[in-house]
């Protein structure tokens, strides 16, 4: 097989195919011509065969139910919004505002405390800043089942149990430390030069802030609150432990929404997909950056 | 694991090795105190905020793993030493979550890095509508875990309407065949069930990262062995692999951290029955419905302590890449 091709056209080797050979990828599209066809028909049969089970959640959410439970499968069957109503006529706005609160508040409180941390991890380090990145690290590896009898016992006590605000501060534990290695990992990329002869030149913080290190971290903030909005929107452990009736969020509701009996395939695939939408929202749109965040920046 | 008890002590330490290392005259002591000070200044709340939210409750696990205490009986709360643990170790049922969880780590983790590579390798080609292909492939990891759940349990591997028995059905009449296979693949196969939804979910999370090594790889160092010379077979084994390592101990080590921790797929798909409770889902159980808190707690430490285990291990690949970087 040969599994080496071109240099690819990606942000982190354009500088090298750029500067160190520039007859190279004309030599290598050549090669390419050739190899390609078949090789791009694989890809797109492995891609097909991974996004069907969406593509067949997305139809059957569309199918009236006694279609959805035809076997064989009914693939051209009348198109219909049944499952859809029946899964808004359930009254799932409660749990889809209460994971919308927890999601959207928990990233604005990772942002708020995760910039001005990545700020003292890279552009004006700390002594000893790699211990703090490495404690962080090691948090996300702790399995939050570990810790999730004393948060109940905590929240019976408190009363916070079914507060969505309970939620919100975990989830925003649960994020800080990714957070915040994504974000040194953006702010890194500061040029150190700039900030000197900026400082050289009396510029204020504020004026240091607005003009050199916004525009190279606002992508990265993007970026970050749409992986920590992700995480939070698809969090299932915390979410049925300590909350019920009340605070209970789209993932719970969920759960609890398949029990029902007779024919529902085609409400739990609306279900499904209208409870991932915002997620496939948030996803596409940090493509780009996903790879960065979910592996905590470590990757580029 | 030195790095996560150190930050506690970490503010204090930090000012007495500045006082000791520099030594410069008073007043510039005081400024530079004051100047570390002002760095730290930042750091601090979210620093504070991770421990108090994520070390405190595992401290109280620790003490709670040592007291036998049940919330049938509240009453009868005492220390009972490691009586706890001694369960843990010798309970069949705790030794066959601490196997699953070691059976369905390894698979998915193997086998989604093996096909994610390989998917890896396609997509590093230039092809018509490689961008689609890329946005078809991520999107299975863009459906909210217990969506995906629920998709296999129902409409994917339900007996009587799935579309995997509806797709042998389709095969069957199509060449006139009488009595297609109708297979019940969630009580046949529990665990394998269970391991190709999270396979379908993680192939694509395996497939960026080792996407992204790929898209890295030394392109002069390529370019000069082929002008050299060397087979692509060459190529792949001693430039583009060694390169990969890196990346793929990196997959595969956060693929472990998640999946260990896996709960939704295992709730939703078998609620933990026919052989399938791994040790979240254990402890979880052991929590809600024997409501024995002290062995749930002795539950969490060992989980943690494996986890521990690996992590050690995907912490020294991470800080290797950072010094690449450092570099």
């Amino acid at each position: 097989m040969s599994a080496v091709s071109e240099p690819t056209s990606t942000s982190t080797n354009k500088a090298v195919a750029a500067t160190s050979f520039k007859a190279a990828p004309r030599r290598d599209r050549g090669v390419e011509k050739r190899s390609s066809p078949l090789w791009g028909i694989a890809a797109w049969l492995v891609g097909l065969v991974f996004v069907a089970p969406v593509l067949w959640m997305v139809l059957t959410s569309f199918h009236s139910e006694v279609d959805a439970a035809s076997n064989p499968p009914a693939v051209f069957a009348a198109l219909t919004l049944d499952g859809y109503r029946t899964f808004f006529g359930n009254n799932p706005w409660p749990p889809l505002i209460n994971s919308a609160t927890a999601s959207v508040i928990s990233t604005l409180f990772v942002l708020v405390l995760a910039i001005p941390a990545a700020y003292a991890l890279s552009v004006k380090p700390v002594k000893r800043w790699t211990d703090v990145m490495f404690f962080l690290l090691s948090t996300k590896f702790l399995p939050i089942v570990a810790g999730l009898l004393p948060l109940f016992l905590f929240a019976k006590l408190t009363g916070l149990l079914d507060n969505i605000w309970l939620l919100v501060l975990l989830y925003t534990a649960m994020n800080l430390p990714i957070a915040v290695w994504m974000m040194r990992s953006f702010l890194a990329e500061v040029p150190t030069e700039m900030l000197e002869a900026a400082s050289l030149d009396g510029a204020g913080l504020i004026t240091v802030l607005r003009k050199i290190i916004a525009p190279v971290a606002l992508p990265g903030i993007a970026a970050t609150a749409l992986i920590c909005f992700i995480f939070s929107w698809n969090e299932l452990l915390l979410a049925r432990t300590l909350t019920s009736v009340v605070a209970g969020t789209a993932p719970s509701f969920l759960t609890g929404f398949a029990t029902s009996q007779g024919l529902f395939l085609a409400q739990v695939c609306a279900a499904s997909f209208a409870v991932s939408l915002p997620v496939l929202a948030a996803g596409f749109a940090a493509q780009d950056k996903l790879v960065q965040g979910l592996s905590m920046g470590a990757v580029k | 694991m030195s790095s996560t008890t150190a930050p506690p002590g970490t503010g204090s330490e930090l000012s007495r090795e500045q006082a000791t290392v520099y030594e410069p005259p008073p007043g510039d002591l005081a400024r530079s105190k004051r100047a570390a000070r002002l760095r730290r200044l930042p750091l601090l709340p979210a620093l504070i905020f991770v421990i108090v939210a994520t070390q405190l409750p595992f401290l109280a696990t620790i003490i709670i793993s040592f007291t036998s205490w049940n919330a049938l009986a509240p009453d009868d709360r005492r220390f009972i030493g490691f009586d706890n643990y001694v369960t843990v170790f010798t309970n069949p049922a705790n030794r066959d979550a601490v196997l699953t969880t070691i059976v369905l780590t390894a698979t998915v983790v193997g086998v989604s890095l093996v096909l994610g590579t390989l998917i890896a390798l396609l997509l590093d080609r230039k092809f018509f509508g490689r961008g689609a292909v890329r946005t078809m492939m991520i999107a299975p990891f863009l459906i909210v875990p217990v969506a995906a759940a629920l998709l296999w349990k129902h409409a994917l591997l339900n007996p009587s309407f799935g579309l995997f028995n509806g797709l042998i059905r389709s095969v069957w009449d199509l060449f006139g065949a009488a009595d297609p296979p109708q297979i019940a693949w969630l009580t046949r196969f529990p665990l394998l069930a269970i391991e190709a939804s999270l396979i379908w979910q993680w192939t694509p999370f395996m497939m960026l990262i080792i996407l992204a090594g790929l898209q890295s790889k030394p392109g002069d160092v390529v370019e000069a062995a082929r002008v050299d010379g060397a087979s692509s077979w060459q190529i792949f084994r001693y430039i583009t692999f060694p390169h990969l390592r890196r990346y793929l101990e990196l997959g595969g080590l956060l693929g472990a951290i998640y999946i260990v921790q896996n709960f939704d797929a295992v709730f939703t798909m078998t609620a933990g029955s026919l052989g399938t409770a791994n040790l979240p889902y254990t402890i979880y159980a052991t929590f809600f419905q024997q409501q024995s808190y002290g062995l749930a707690s002795a539950q969490g430490v060992v989980t943690v302590i494996g986890t521990i285990i690996i992590a050690t291990f995907a912490l020294k690949t991470v800080s290797s890449l950072f010094e690449e970087e450092n570099a």
